[in-house]
């Protein structure tokens, strides 16, 4: 049996769902990544709040979703995340009719929480990198809370947080395997679709881990540039 | 026993926004998967360990072969997810006829022994590079000093770089460590009866997912707890030097 038939790229074959299916993971992906920075600049700027309360808000988004398993957020959201929005819509806005939020939608979110979480940390840490002094510096010669934020932080939170962001987006980007559980076309899900049709599995999800180590392996090679990228300027021992 | 679930009553069922009664009343029921949960991750992280070892002393080896194979062990298991090894094992080997001839099968056919092996081979790749970061992290003057001393081979191994080693590494460990703990979900996709497969037996007969999840998660927020505490005790006891004075 010619195992690469399976693997054609026409009807017989699944190497274009796959193809497709691998695009599907990219795209949520990007998207997870997305929310989930949306998320850590919030759990940023609580976690580094003056308030005890607004604090311990951004401790607990963050101990609660990194000690949990990826799989029971996902399977929270899946099976929760619409009866919570139409609860929502009924006490708000006094709307009973039946809905269906987008189930990629979903699957985009409770991923982005859960990297989000990891995002937070990444970002603070870059914040505390920061030395303190450089704050002192740009009070004293007269900038403005904006603009220390936009000429002396972002520039270099941005810098150190890069590597650590990198690490979020490989997680990422393994984690929304996950997300076949929804029954979201992406890589996971085709292999299993196309594992039970064939009775194949071996091929298909060797194939499915070579599209990953894909992924992986390209976003690692655009990460190392984007560093040298954003290093340019620094002086090195 | 009945006198809990009597307590379990008093607390409010349906009518609240959560049902507490059935998150009181499932409690026990949840608690049964823990021990498997434990045994899963002690196995895997045990052997994972010993698997650690083996692949970072060939990463540190001149030899190209050995480095290659751990290399290229070390890419295919962080570059790839986990549930993609989980099937691989499980589903993929057995469509094998001499895999299913060979003696190993009456384990491979397991989705407890699958399961074991694919968090052993995967906690195996991340640990490896813990320990080379570790065993690379030991200053070499310490090591030329050691050799000054007359120390050599594992004498060298056993009283200068692995106290060294081990202490670098612990933190990173006790990330590993989490890590592994909420793996262990991932196999009730493989019909494992852990937390999360009870769970999701609990809320297919009683279609109350927040709820249940609910417990699950806090089931695995205690049981990370309980892990950190104990590396945090580690460091304390291992490099109390490094402590911040109280």
């Amino acid at each position: 049996m010619d195992f690469l038939s399976f693997l054609a790229f026409d009807d017989t074959g699944w190497g274009d769902e796959m193809l497709a299916g691998m695009f599907i993971t990219l795209l949520v992906s990007v998207s997870a990544m997305a929310i989930g920075l949306v998320f850590s600049v919030f759990g940023t700027m609580a976690k580094l709040s003056h308030s005890v309360i607004i604090r311990s808000f951004g401790n607990t988004y963050t101990t609660v979703i990194r000690g949990i398993p990826e799989l029971l957020v996902i399977y929270l959201f899946f099976f929760g995340f619409n009866n919570a929005l139409m609860a929502a819509a009924k006490s708000l806005f006094d709307y009973h009719e039946y809905f269906e939020f987008p189930v990629f939608l979903t699957a985009a979110i409770a991923v982005g929480l859960v990297s989000g979480a990891y995002s937070t940390e990444v970002i603070r840490g870059s914040f505390l990198a920061v030395p303190k002094g450089q704050v002192e510096a740009a009070k004293s010669v007269g900038m403005s809370k904006f603009q220390i934020f936009h000429r002396v932080l972002i520039p270099q939170v941005l810098r150190y947080a890069l590597p650590g962001l990198g690490n979020v987006w490989q997680l990422t980007l393994k984690d929304t395997a996950l997300i076949s559980v929804m029954a979201i076309a992406e890589i996971m899900r085709t292999a299993q679709i196309a594992a039970g049709n064939t009775k194949e599995p071996f091929v298909f999800y060797i194939f499915a881990a070579l599209l990953y180590l894909t992924l992986t392996t390209v976003s690692s090679k655009a990460l190392n540039s984007a560093e040298s990228w954003a290093n340019k300027g620094v002086r090195r021992a | 026993m009945s006198s809990y679930y009597q307590m379990c009553e008093g607390l409010p069922g349906r009518e609240s926004w959560l049902n507490f009664n059935l998150m009181c009343e499932k409690l026990p029921d949840l608690l049964k998967g823990v021990p498997l949960t434990i045994e899963l991750v002690s196995i895997s992280l045990l052997a994972g360990l010993f698997l650690a070892l083996g692949i970072a002393m060939m990463r540190l080896s001149d030899n190209r072969l050995l480095n290659g194979f751990s290399r290229g062990y070390v890419f295919y298991f962080r570059g790839s997810p986990l549930l993609v090894q989980v099937f691989l094992l499980y589903y993929g080997l057995g469509q094998f006829e001499f895999v299913q001839q060979s003696f190993l099968w009456p384990f491979l056919r397991e989705a407890y022994w699958c399961g074991i092996l694919a968090l052993t081979l995967n906690t195996g790749a991340y640990t490896a590079e813990i320990i080379r970061g570790g065993l690379q992290s030991v200053p070499y003057g310490q090591i030329e000093s050691a050799r000054a001393m007359g120390m050599s081979g594992l004498l060298l191994y056993r009283r200068i770089i692995f106290p060294i080693a081990f202490r670098q590494a612990l933190p990173a460990y006790g990330n590993e460590m989490i890590l592994m703990v909420k793996g262990t979900s991932l196999v009730s996709i493989i019909t494992l009866m852990e937390i999360t497969g009870i769970a999701k037996q609990i809320i297919a007969k009683y279609w109350t997912p927040v709820e249940i999840f609910l417990i699950a998660g806090l089931l695995y927020l205690v049981l990370n707890f309980l892990v950190t505490q104990l590396v945090k005790y580690l460091e304390i006891k291992f490099t109390p030097y490094l402590q911040h004075p109280k």
